[in-house]
C-alpha cells in the first residue's frame, strides 16, 4: 500500500534507481532465527528467535542492557551475528551494513535522531539517497514532493522546507519516520522512541504507529515502558540477559510484564508514608538564568522546598529544568535572583561551596557529569572529597582508608561489580547511578537534588533509587527530583512543579492526575483549584 | 492525528550534538596519549622494520645488486641483510655496549652517552606527559626550555655563590622560569579559554626572539663578544660528573630520576594529581564534583612547564656549560612530545621511552660513522613511531589485536549483570 513515485533500491556500490511501482502492497515478514552475538566472552544475544508478522506492532521489551539494541543493530547490519540468520519473507539475508538493510526494506528510527539540524526536512530526507538532475544538481523538488506525499498520507503535518532545528522534538521524530518510509521501509524499528516526547507527543506517536500498521508496515517497538507497550503492541517479546524469556499479549498486567523483564516479582509502586514537611529549607526567589547568547533559560522562578518533602520538577526535556538545577549548584555563571538554603544565600557560590553547604547532587547525565568513566569505583566515590580528611592527609591520598570506605559503600548501595577497582565505565547504568548516589548521600546533606535519577535504568535499579530518595526525605532532608517521566513524578512527589519554557506553569499537589500534568507540561495553566 | 493539532514547541530541541562530538575527540586524545603499552612496543618494532627497509633501499650495494636481481637475487638479499644488520648493530654498539673495546669501562661508554642524551628528554617528556594526563597538549617545550635556560643560565654565569648553593639557585631559577612560561599558558586558558596549542606555539616564538635579543643586546650578552652566545656557566653551578671526568653522564640524570619519582607520586598518590587526572579524564564530572577545572589547568601547566624547565636548565648546567645560544633547546621540547606519547604519559613509561630515544640519538652518530647510514634514518624511525602510536587501529590491524573499546560500548552492562548473577 505504500505506493511511492520513486521506489529506490540502494545496493552497495550502486546509486539509487528510481522507478514507479504504484499501488504495490509492500508488506514483509521478518524472521530472526537463532541469533547469537558475542563480544569476547560476553553473550549479548543468545540464540534469539523472533518473528515479526506482516503488519503487526511487535514490542521488544527488556531492561537496559538486556540486548535489545544489540539485536536491532544486528538486524540493521551494524553488527554481524556469530550465529543465526535473518529472513525476509523466508529468504535469508546478508547485511554487510545499514545500506543493505535499508535496501531490503528495514528502516530504523533512532533514539537520538540522525538529522542534520541546519538542513531542511526535504534535504534531510534525501540525504544519503540524493537524486540528481542533469549536471549534478540536486533534485530538491522531487524530495519535497516525496515528503509532502508521505506527510499527507499519514497526516504528519510536516513542512518539507522547514529547518529541522526549528522543529519540536516530536516533529523531528516524524521526519525520521518519513526518512525511513521514503526509502520504502516495510519494517520500521523504533528504538526507545518516547524517551524525548511529551505525553501528548507520545499519544500522537502511538497513533502514527497504528496508521503505519494499517498501511501494512511492520513495526518493532523497543522500549522499557510498560504502559506504552500495553497500549499499542499486538505482541510482546521480553528479553532478559540476551535471551528471549517469554512472549506476552498486551492484556498482561504491568506487574506480569515487569516480572518477566526483571526475572522476579517487582513492586512498581513506591512505598512512602505521607510527607511531614517542616519549615521551608530552600527558598528560591525570582531566579533568572541567562545563557551567554542572552537567551533567557529560566525566567523569574520562585519556589521553596520544605524539610522532609519531595518537590518534583516535571516538564518536557529542555524547558529550563537543567539550567535551574545548574543554577542551584553554582554551575551557571549568569544568575539573577536569590537562592537561600536554611537562611544562607547560595547565589554566586562556586560548586565547591555549594557542596560544602550540604547539597547533594545527582546530575541528569551521569556519564558526562556524574562520573569519571576511566576512574575506579573507589576513585569516583572520593571525587568530591579530594581535599578532605580523612581521604587526604598532607597531599597524600589515603588509599587504604578509601578502599575501606568504598567497600562499605559498595555493600550498602548494592553496587554489583568485580570489585572496587573496576572502572565505572564498565558498570551498567544502574550500578553507575548507585555509585553516584553512594557518593552524594554519604555527606551530611541539607538538600538533595536528583536530576533524572532513573533515566535509562532498569526496573530493579529504579526501585532501589526511589527507595533511597524516599529514605532521604524521611530523614528530614528536603529533596528536589527533576524528571521528565510522569510515572516517576507521580510515584515520588509530595508536590509537583511543572516548568514550561523556563517558567513555572504551576505547583500542584503530588496526586494531581496525569492528564492535568500533561496539559501543564504543554504550557497550559492548571484549572482553578488545582494550585497548591 | 489531525493536521490542526498544534505541535508542542520546545525551546531547545534536546541537546545539540556538540558535546558528543567534543567527547569523541576527547576519547581519541585519551586513547593516543594514554593507551596501551603493547601498542608502544609494537610501534617501535614496526618503525624499526620500516626503517630497515629504508636502510636497505638507500644502500649503494643493494641498489647495485638490484640491477641484476633476476639473474642473482641472492646478491641483493644478502646485500640488504648486510646493510640493515650493519646499521642496526652500529646503532646498538653506539648506544648500549661497544664490543670492539677491550675493557668494560670503555665498552659501556655508549650506554652512559645514551643516559646523558636521555636526561633532558625524560625531564621534558615528563612535563608533556603531565599535561596530557590533565588533557592539555603542551607543545611549548621549546619556549619553556629557553626561558629556563635564560633564567638558570643567568644565575649560573652572573651570580657568585658558594658551590652547591649556586647549583641549587641556578636549578631553582631554571625550573621556575619554565614553570612561569608554562603557567602563563595555563592562566590564559583558565581565564580566557585560549587554546593551549595556539598559545604554546606563539610563546615559543616569543621566547626564541626574546632570547635572541637578550643574547645580542641584553643581559645574556657576553661582554666583548659579537657572538650571540652567553658567557660560560661558572664551575660552582655546573652539574658534577657521576662517573668521573671520562664520562659525560652528570648529576642531571639523578635529578631526572627524582623528577620521575616525584611525577609518579604527584599523579598516582597525591590529591592534586587525583584532581589532575579527574580533569583530564572528564572535566565535566570534575567540575560538578566541585573541582575547579580552571585552577587545575593553571597548576598543571605550572608543573608541566617546571619539568620542561628542568630539561632546559639541564642543557646549560650539564650539556653545554660553555655558554649557550638561542638553539640551546636542540628540539628537545618537540622530541619530548614523542617521548611522552611513547611512554603513554605514565612517568616510568616516559622514563623508558626517554632512554630509548637517548639511545637513538647516541647510536645514530656511530651508525653514520660506521656504516654511512644517514642520521635522518633515525629521525624517520622516530617519526614513524609517532605515526604508529597516533594510529592505534593501524597497529592493531597489523598485529590483529582486538580493539579494546569495541565490545565495551553497548553490551558491557550485561557483563556486570552476568557477573553479578553468578
Amino acid at each position: 500500500m505504500l505506493a511511492s513515485p520513486f521506489r529506490c533500491v540502494v545496493s552497495p556500490g550502486r546509486r539509487a534507481t528510481p522507478g514507479r511501482h504504484l499501488n504495490r502492497i509492500d508488506t514483509m515478514k521478518l524472521e530472526l532465527r537463532g541469533i547469537t552475538k558475542r563480544f569476547g566472552a560476553l553473550v549479548a544475544n543468545d540464540d534469539i528467535n523472533l518473528t515479526i508478522e506482516e503488519g503487526e506492532i511487535h514490542a521488544l521489551l527488556g531492561e537496559n542492557g538486556a540486548g535489545k539494541s544489540t539485536l536491532m543493530n544486528v538486524l540493521y547490519g551494524l553488527y554481524r551475528a556469530e550465529e543465526g540468520e535473518i529472513l525476509l519473507d523466508d529468504v535469508p539475508q546478508h547485511f554487510a551494513g545499514p545500506g543493505d538493510a535499508m535496501a531490503a526494506g528495514i528502516g530504523m528510527v533512532h533514539q537520538h535522531f540522525m538529522l542534520i539540524p541546519v538542513f531542511t526536512v526535504a534535504e534531510n530526507v534525501m540525504l544519503g539517497h540524493e537524486q540528481v538532475k542533469a549536471g549534478g544538481r540536486l533534485d530538491l523538488a522531487a524530495a519535497r514532493t516525496r515528503v509532502r506525499e508521505i506527510s499527507e498520507r499519514f497526516g504528519f503535518d510536516v513542512d518539507p522546507d522547514a529547518l529541522v532545528e526549528s522543529l519540536p522534538v516530536g516533529v523531528q521524530q516524524r521526519v525520521e519516520i518519513i526518512k525511513a518510509l521514503s526509502r520504502d521501509a516495510k519494517v520500521l524499528v523504533f528504538d526507545e522512541p518516547t524517551a524525548v516526547l511529551t505525553p501528548q507527543e507520545t499519544d500522537e506517536l502511538m497513533n502514527i504507529m497504528r496508521q503505519l500498521k494499517a498501511a501494512g508496515t511492520s513495526i518493532v517497538f523497543i522500549t522499557h515502558k510498560l504502559r506504552e507497550v500495553r497500549e499499542v503492541a499486538d505482541r510482546i517479546t521480553v528479553i532478559r540477559l540476551g535471551k528471549v524469556v517469554g512472549t506476552a499479549s498486551p492484556t498482561a498486567s504491568n506487574e506480569e510484564l515487569a516480572t518477566l523483564m526483571v526475572g522476579r516479582a517487582v513492586d512498581l509502586t513506591v512505598d512512602k508514608a505521607p510527607a511531614t514537611p517542616g519549615a521551608p529549607a530552600l527558598v528560591v526567589t525570582n531566579l533568572t538564568v541567562i545563557d551567554p547568547l542572552g537567551q533567557i533559560l529560566v525566567n523569574d522562578v520562585s519556589f521553596d522546598v520544605k524539610a522532609g518533602e519531595i518537590l518534583a520538577i516535571a516538564g518536557v526535556q529542555g524547558n529550563g529544568q537543567t539550567e535551574l538545577t545548574e543554577a542551584l549548584m553554582g554551575l551557571q555563571p549568569r544568575v539573577v535572583g536569590e537562592i537561600s538554603l536554611d537562611g544562607t544565600s547560595l547565589r554566586g557560590h562556586s560548586v565547591r561551596q555549594v557542596l560544602d553547604a550540604g547539597v547533594g547532587f545527582v546530575p541528569e547525565d551521569r556519564t558526562r557529569d556524574g562520573l569519571v568513566g576511566g576512574f575506579t569505583i573507589a576513585e569516583n566515590l572520593m571525587l568530591d572529597r579530594a581535599n578532605k580528611l580523612p581521604f587526604v592527609k598532607r597531599f597524600n591520598l589515603q588509599l587504604s582508608y578509601l578502599a575501606d570506605f568504598a567497600r562499605t559503600k559498595v555493600a550498602e548501595f548494592d553496587v554489583r561489580s568485580q570489585g572496587i577497582e573496576t572502572p565505572v565505565g564498565r558498570l551498567s547504568g544502574g550500578n553507575q547511578q548507585k555509585v553516584v548516589l553512594a557518593r552524594e548521600l554519604s555527606r551530611d546533606l541539607r538538600l538533595f537534588v536528583a536530576a533524572q535519577p532513573t533515566r535509562g535504568l532498569d526496573v530493579g535499579s529504579i526501585e532501589f533509587v526511589h527507595e533511597r530518595i524516599v529514605a532521604t526525605r524521611d530523614g528530614g532532608t528536603p529533596v528536589i527530583v527533576i524528571s521528565t517521566e510522569l510515572d516517576e513524578v507521580a510515584a515520588l512527589a509530595d508536590r509537583i512543579m511543572v516548568m514550561y519554557r523556563g517558567r513555572i506553569v504551576g505547583i500542584v499537589p503530588g496526586d494531581t492526575p496525569r492528564s492535568v500534568l500533561g496539559l501543564m507540561m504543554a504550557g497550559e495553566t492548571p484549572a482553578e483549584g488545582a494550585a497548591a | 492525528m489531525s493536521a490542526a493539532q498544534q505541535p508542542t514547541p520546545t525551546p531547545a530541541p534536546a541537546k545539540s550534538p556538540e558535546p558528543d562530538e567534543s567527547s569523541r575527540w576527547h576519547n581519541v586524545f585519551r586513547e593516543i596519549t594514554t593507551g596501551n603499552a603493547i601498542i608502544s612496543v609494537l610501534a617501535v618494532l614496526l618503525a624499526l622494520l620500516v626503517g630497515a627497509v629504508m636502510i636497505a633501499f638507500t644502500n649503494a650495494n643493494v641498489q647495485e645488486s638490484a640491477g641484476y636481481f633476476f639473474s642473482r637475487p641472492g646478491d641483493m638479499l644478502s646485500a640488504a641483510w648486510d646493510a640493515v644488520s650493519g646499521a642496526y648493530s652500529a646503532l646498538f654498539q653506539g648506544s648500549v655496549y661497544n664490543f670492539r673495546r677491550p675493557s668494560f669501562a670503555d665498552g659501556i661508554r655508549p650506554f652512559t652517552e645514551t643516559l646523558t642524551y636521555a636526561t633532558p628528554l625524560i625531564a621534558a617528556g615528563l612535563g608533556v606527559a603531565l599535561g596530557f594526563r590533565v588533557g592539555l597538549f603542551n607543545i611549548g617545550g621549546r619556549g619553556q626550555m629557553l626561558i629556563a635556560a635564560t633564567l638558570g643560565g643567568w644565575v649560573a654565569f652572573a651570580v657568585d655563590l658558594p658551590a652547591g648553593i649556586h647549583l641549587i639557585a641556578a636549578l631553582v631559577a631554571g625550573v621556575l622560569g619554565g614553570a612561569l612560561w608554562g603557567g602563563l599558558v595555563g592562566l590564559l586558558k583558565a581565564r580566557t579559554g585560549a587554546h593551549e596549542v595556539i598559545t604554546t606555539i606563539m610563546l615559543n616564538y616569543v621566547a626564541f626572539y626574546l632570547v635572541s635579543f637578550l643574547l645580542r643586546d641584553g643581559f645574556l650578552k657576553t661582554p666583548g663578544s659579537n657572538n650571540p652566545k652567553s658567557p660560560a656557566s661558572k664551575e660552582t653551578a655546573v652539574y658534577f660528573d657521576l662517573l668521573g671526568p671520562d664520562y659525560n653522564l652528570h648529576f642531571g640524570f639523578i635529578l631526572v630520576i627524582a623528577a620521575t619519582v616525584f611525577t609518579w607520586w604527584l599523579l598516582a598518590r597525591s590529591n592534586l594529581g587525583f584532581k589532575f587526572r579527574a580533569v583530564g579524564e572528564n572535566p565535566n564530572a570534575a567540575r560538578v564534583a566541585g573541582i575547579s577545572v580552571q585552577r587545575m589547568y593553571v597548576y598543571a601547566m605550572l608543573f608541566s612547564g617546571g619539568l620542561v624547565g628542568l630539561a632546559g636548565i639541564n642543557q646549560v648546567l650539564g650539556t653545554t656549560t660553555s655558554g649557550f645560544g638561542a638553539g640551546i633547546d636542540s628540539g628537545i621540547g618537540f622530541d619530548a612530545i614523542t617521548v611522552a606519547l611513547l611512554g603513554r604519559s605514565k612517568p616510568w613509561g616516559v622514563f623508558a621511552a626517554g632512554i630509548l630515544f637517548g639511545a637513538f640519538k647516541a647510536g645514530s652518530f656511530s651508525m653514520q660513522a660506521a656504516e654511512g647510514v644517514p642520521i635522518d634514518i633515525v629521525l624517520v624511525v622516530q617519526s614513524l613511531i609517532v605515526l604508529f602510536i597516533a594510529a592505534p587501529p593501524l597497529v592493531r590491524a597489523i598485529f590483529r589485536l582486538p580493539a579494546p573499546g569495541a565490545p565495551r560500548r553497548r553490551p558491557v552492562p550485561n557483563v556486570s549483570q552476568e557477573v553479578a548473577a553468578k
